[in-house]
């Protein structure tokens, strides 16, 4: 296990995740893990009284985790999202776009490598949940 | 025709750049060939049997003279001097290598071009009608809304990383010329209560499990496209399955749900999608339309022309159609010339195309998927003189839509998954069936040939198609009939046991025999086929 690569101010939150089935049963957890399969709209009702949601990647082909990101940031989540399990440096860009802001991945990640790619575009075709300001918005104000 | 911003550009400079570091990273070993083979996927470079292929984008089909030449260009630079323009309007090069592939981005990206998601599990190529903007037919030009979806798709982070490849065809008229309804995605502009908007049609597709869209919605407005479109693509990153790559396509999820549950499952997503601010505005739409609008047609140009060259009289008749101007016509250039490569063109006819569409067709060409090329806009008084120019390289077979109009895919010459080759039984068939007049008198034939079940060469919509299998080490084929990839959309059938590469070639022009014999007054081939069914063919074949 590397190191969590976080792009938060706030302190490293301590509790460890559990599982969403876990989560759901107990009202004081803080933390929760969702697999890539599990539908993370369950946690739409309980997401202000969670600190840390670890989103995790079996494969990095498997996409399923950005639509959860999207989802629970869509819906007001502003704790911290953490993408776990096969995650590659070439792909931190596109999970920021989505709403993740910490990793913890497999394998370490080279921080030079990872700068230069997330500092590589300057602007974006779509609107996300990281709101930056798309293309079409620049153009038309 | 479409030209960059400032944005636009620095987006595929940018790419440019991204991608020249990763392939620097690739060959010092830092990043493994597993590693890297996304990544590459994502510019459109494959692996195949003999070398790398580099898919290039030609978004919706269309391509002004400048960017022609540059594709020629590259074929003469860093390939062997032709390309392959392919069934998704795109042109691939068989022969790169992989140092040479960020020089050829560049080169690209100094014309408004790239190679972006030409591959990979992920949103390719928008596809359209090729005669957009020139068809009597079309109700609107669908091409700024293709555009609207490039840019969306373009790096779009949710949707990069779904269950498997993505593809969209956007189309403005009753008849379908671009297959809509085989693509995971399928959309015809309509109208309603006078404004305009989108009919969508999910997931139909090729492959091993063809199948036609069912239509979900009949009509989404143009400042609700993006939502509805993230909507679909969002239920199906979610839900679609990962566990069986034969069955991750969204056609399988829409059949498995069943047409009601997936679209209940996306009205419900949309209604949460379209709060969140995320469609351009209209005047998005506007000021991308305004690069379509009319090129500068003569006024009152003549439709008179003189056919007194009999090869010229049946190029017209066989390769123009109706253009929506009084004067002009859409002329198409068939790359199925007799014993040729289908989609095979050499630099120096893509460097003539390009000079006469500058010359004749206010700089425009467009790539069919059917694997040729178009020149949307002649005045009908300079067509003979294109006609000659075509004639003199080989460019003007008058075989458009006959049966040896052939759509192939690449086969076992290049495809590492191919069972069998596609390449030489077109060819062979093009011989075989030479004859113009024996061709004209057989009319409409649609001929598509893959060389195994993924079927990129449109076996199942082909009114004949080939597919070839391996049997036991040999190249074996079977027979389809009565597919369509028209308005009239329908799946092919297998007719029985396979053949050999002859004896397929045979059994094609029994059941040409058969439809001569059959058919009633002016009926095309797959006319008589739907009337008097399989059962007729199978015994002259089998019999």
């Amino acid at each position: 296990m590397v190191e969590a690569i976080r792009f938060r101010e706030d302190d490293v939150h301590e509790e460890p995740a559990v599982s969403l089935d876990a989560f759901l049963d107990q009202s004081n957890a803080t933390a929760v893990r969702i697999e890539a399969g599990e539908d993370a709209r369950r946690l739409l009702p309980m997401l202000d009284r969670l600190a840390l949601i670890e989103v995790d990647f079996p494969a990095f082909g498997d996409g399923r985790g950005y639509s959860a990101a999207q989802i629970l940031r869509e819906s007001g989540y502003v704790g911290e999202l953490r993408a776990s399990g096969d995650v590659l440096v070439d792909q931190i860009a596109y999970m920021r776009r989505c709403g993740f802001d910490s990793f913890a991945p497999d394998a370490p990640i080279d921080p030079k490598v990872m700068e230069k790619s997330l500092a590589l575009y300057d602007n974006v075709y779509q609107g996300t949940t990281d709101k930056r300001a798309p293309i079409w918005k620049l153009r038309h104000g | 025709m479409y030209q960059y911003d400032k944005y636009d550009q620095q987006m595929v400079d940018t790419r440019v750049e991204e991608f020249r570091d990763q392939v620097k990273r690739r060959i010092a070993g830092e990043l493994t060939e597993d590693q890297f083979k996304p990544l590459r996927l994502m510019n459109g470079l494959y692996l195949q049997l003999h070398a790398y292929m580099l898919r290039v984008a030609v978004p919706y089909g269309t391509l002004s003279g400048k960017q022609m030449r540059m594709l020629g260009h590259i074929a003469r630079k860093y390939d062997r001097d032709y390309g392959h323009f392919t069934t998704r309007q795109n042109i691939q090069y068989n022969w790169i290598k992989l140092e040479d592939a960020p020089d050829i981005l560049a080169d690209l990206a100094s014309v408004e071009m790239h190679a972006i998601q030409t591959s990979g599990n992920c949103i390719r190529n928008i596809s359209s009608d090729q005669y957009a903007g020139a068809a009597a037919d079309e109700i609107a030009d669908p091409r700024p809304w293709a555009e609207i979806l490039r840019q969306w798709s373009s790096f779009h982070p949710e949707f990069s990383y779904l269950p498997r490849k993505f593809k969209f065809a956007v189309i403005a008229s009753d008849e379908d010329r671009a297959a809509m309804r085989l693509h995971d995605i399928g959309i015809q502009l309509v109208h309603k209560d006078g404004e305009l908007g989108a009919k969508f049609f999910v997931g139909g597709g090729m492959g091993r499990t063809p199948m036609i869209a069912p239509e979900i919605r009949d009509f989404v407005p143009a400042d609700e496209l993006i939502s509805y479109t993230e909507a679909c693509l969002r239920v199906y990153n979610r839900y679609g399955r990962r566990d069986n790559k034969y069955k991750a396509r969204i056609k399988i999820l829409v059949h498995e749900l069943g047409k009601e549950e997936y679209t209940r499952q996306v009205e419900e997503e949309f209604a949460h999608m379209k709060t969140l601010g995320i469609d351009p505005p209209v005047e998005e739409l506007a000021r991308i339309s305004k690069f379509f609008v009319d090129p500068a047609f003569e006024a009152g140009a003549s439709d008179n022309l003189d056919l007194s060259d009999p090869d010229f009289k049946l190029w017209v008749e066989q390769n123009t159609v109706a253009h929506k101007k009084h004067g002009y016509t859409i002329a198409t250039i068939s790359l199925k010339p007799r014993g040729g490569i289908p989609g095979d063109a050499t630099s120096a006819q893509i460097d003539l195309m390009a000079d006469l569409a500058e010359q004749y067709s206010f700089d425009e060409l467009r790539v069919t998927h059917s694997q040729n090329i178009v020149l949307p806009h002649v005045k009908k008084s300079d067509l003979y003189a294109l006609w000659q120019k075509l004639d003199e390289a080989g460019l003007a077979p008058a075989n458009l839509d006959l049966i040896t109009d052939s759509i192939a895919c690449p086969g076992l010459d290049y495809c590492s998954l191919a069972n069998a080759r596609s390449i030489p039984l077109a060819q062979k068939i093009s011989e075989r069936f030479a004859d113009l007049g024996r061709q004209r008198e057989l009319g409409e034939l649609k001929l598509k040939i893959s060389g195994c079940i993924n079927a990129c060469g449109h076996h199942h919509a082909g009114h004949i198609g080939i597919l070839g299998v391996d049997r036991k080490g040999t190249e074996n084929y079977q027979l389809l009939l009565g597919g369509s990839a028209a308005e009239d959309t329908s799946l092919a059938k297998i007719t029985g046991p396979g053949f050999s590469e002859d004896g397929v070639i045979d059994a094609i022009e029994t059941v040409t025999n058969v439809y001569l014999e059959e058919r009633k007054d002016d009926e095309r081939f797959i006319d008589t086929y739907r009337r008097v069914g399989m059962e007729r063919f199978k015994e002259a074949i089998y019999g």
